[in-house]
């Protein structure tokens, strides 16, 4: 039975429960002196990247190969795409050439669920337009759930901070974050917040002052904060990047109102001294390249669950 | 030292103990006794359990050795294997608890488990084992042997030999061992 990661919703609390702890086992595996275990030997994956990435595409190719599975990479740019050749051409040759996942990045919505029409292979989303980047909210929960061991997520208040609208990282955290009992609070500007939040369970908040300096049981425990995307910055959605900084960039002064547990996290890549601060950015609060570090652990759990290990995660966890 | 156990055909589904709480007890004693004996000590000998199996044998083993070695303490490691076995993909392979070990190059690893059977566990635990670091060699205690090789691999050391057939099952846990015979056979 074929099985995919497309979505925080299609995954399941006990999913994201399961693949959590699993990653715990590979991110042992990642401390050994050789960080490699054969479970996926013979297994091909292919990262099939249609928007730049080389973060997250190094990432989920180092994961397949620490598990021995071999790797093939398309990226768009060098490729027949540029010649005109379709979705579907594209992933029907790959699948023809014997393929066991297919870890999909594209502008477009939708797209891993479109292709899983073409391909027997499984399907990981690695970002689809503004939509979901599961495994990005997987290795962010990891991460909190490594940093406050003695938090539970239903104790938890995450604020995520900055333009949700177009981010399929928020997204996605809010829908594993609220799966697993959090408390969550997106701040930033009107035009930058989706304009319905209705059904996301979360609340929203304009003031980023009041957020961090909350304290007793609104205080926040992580402050995870949003890129601000400076390709649309002549859309006008906020009226100068100083301005966006002054009022909802997480500055020194801000970072220090926080309580003195609480996480400062970004997905990357950062804009230093637009959306956060340097100082914050490489402050001991900021668990930024703990992200990155378990991101290949949580994309090996990933890779393990949907070709070797056989079992079915929701049943698992009962 | 370890003998064959007669037993009485069981019917179907009905389980006999085969080893007591204090039968264990007393191969536990006599396995630890007979890895210092083998080893001419304790030097350098590290004990490492299987998980899940293994994992309270192998605590056990190390407690029963500082007992009458006047207090020895040998390292005692944990060994998830998952990752190397034959048959991911075949039927779901999850890990329990993740590895713990100590340092291994240059000395006697004991891989210790509850029952050996195919030995493809054991095939498994050395390419594991061979990941971590390099011993200067590898001995095996197994508390019940029963039978059913598919691969070349031999025990040092054995509580009990348990002939068993296949359509039985062996459970294995400190209040003793316990034979099933599945139900309806295959």
């Amino acid at each position: 039975m074929r099985r995919h990661l497309r979505s925080i919703e299609e995954l399941g609390v006990d999913g994201i429960r399961a693949l959590l702890d699993l990653a715990g086992h590979m991110a042992e595996v990642n401390r050994r002196p050789i960080p490699k275990v054969p479970a996926l030997r013979g297994k091909t994956v292919v990262s099939l990247f249609f928007e730049d990435s080389t973060r997250t595409r190094l990432s989920f190719e180092t994961a397949a190969k620490r598990l021995s599975a071999d790797v093939m990479t398309f990226s768009a740019s060098s490729s027949s795409a540029n010649k005109g050749e379709s979705l579907r051409d594209t992933v029907e040759t790959l699948d023809a050439m014997g393929i066991d996942a297919v870890v999909v990045r594209h502008k477009s919505s939708g797209v891993p669920w479109q292709i899983a029409r073409w391909t027997d292979a499984s399907i990981v989303n690695a970002g689809d337009g503004w939509h979901a980047h599961p495994t990005q909210a997987l290795l962010d929960c990891f991460t909190i759930r490594d940093r406050l061991p003695r938090r539970s997520f239903d104790d938890l208040h995450v604020a995520i901070v900055g333009d949700v609208k177009h981010s399929r990282v928020a997204r996605s955290d809010v829908a594993a974050l609220r799966a697993l009992g959090a408390r969550v609070t997106l701040v930033g500007p009107p035009t930058l917040l989706p304009p319905s939040v209705e059904g996301w369970g979360v609340e929203v908040s304009h003031d980023l002052d009041a957020v961090v300096g909350a304290r007793g049981s609104d205080a926040v425990d992580v402050a995870y904060v949003l890129r601000m995307q400076l390709e649309r910055q002549e859309q006008a959605l906020v009226p100068t990047l100083r301005e966006y900084t002054s009022c909802f960039g997480l500055t020194p002064e801000r970072a220090g109102r926080l309580p003195d547990h609480a996480l400062v996290m970004h997905p990357g890549p950062m804009n230093r001294g637009v959306e956060i601060a340097p100082e914050v950015a490489d402050s001991p609060r900021s668990v930024v390249t703990a992200q990155v570090a378990n991101g290949v652990a949580v994309r090996m759990a990933v890779l393990y669950w949907l070709l070797g290990s056989g079992a079915d995660l929701a049943k698992e966890a009962e | 030292m370890s003998d064959a156990v007669e037993r009485a055909a069981s019917p179907t589904g009905a389980a006999t103990e085969v080893l007591s709480a204090a039968d264990v007890r007393r191969a536990i004693t006599r396995i630890g006794h007979e890895i210092v004996e083998r080893n001419r000590g304790l030097d350098e000998v590290v004990l490492v359990g299987i998980q899940t199996g293994g994992v309270w044998l192998a605590e056990r083993l190390g407690a029963a050795i500082a007992g009458f070695e006047d207090g020895a303490t040998v390292p005692v490691g944990t060994l998830d294997v998952s990752f190397y076995r034959d048959d991911i993909g075949l039927r779901p392979v999850v890990p329990s608890a993740p590895t713990a070990l100590p340092a291994l190059d240059g000395r006697v690893v004991v891989l210790v488990d509850d029952v050996l059977y195919t030995g493809r566990t054991i095939r498994a635990a050395l390419d594991a084992l061979n990941d971590h670091g390099r011993p200067r060699a590898v001995q095996l205690a197994v508390l019940v042997d029963r039978g059913h090789r598919e691969l070349p691999i031999r025990p040092d050391f054995v509580g009990k030999n348990l002939p068993t057939s296949r359509e039985e099952t062996v459970t294995v846990d400190p209040d003793g061992v316990v034979i099933e015979r599945r139900g309806g056979g295959r």
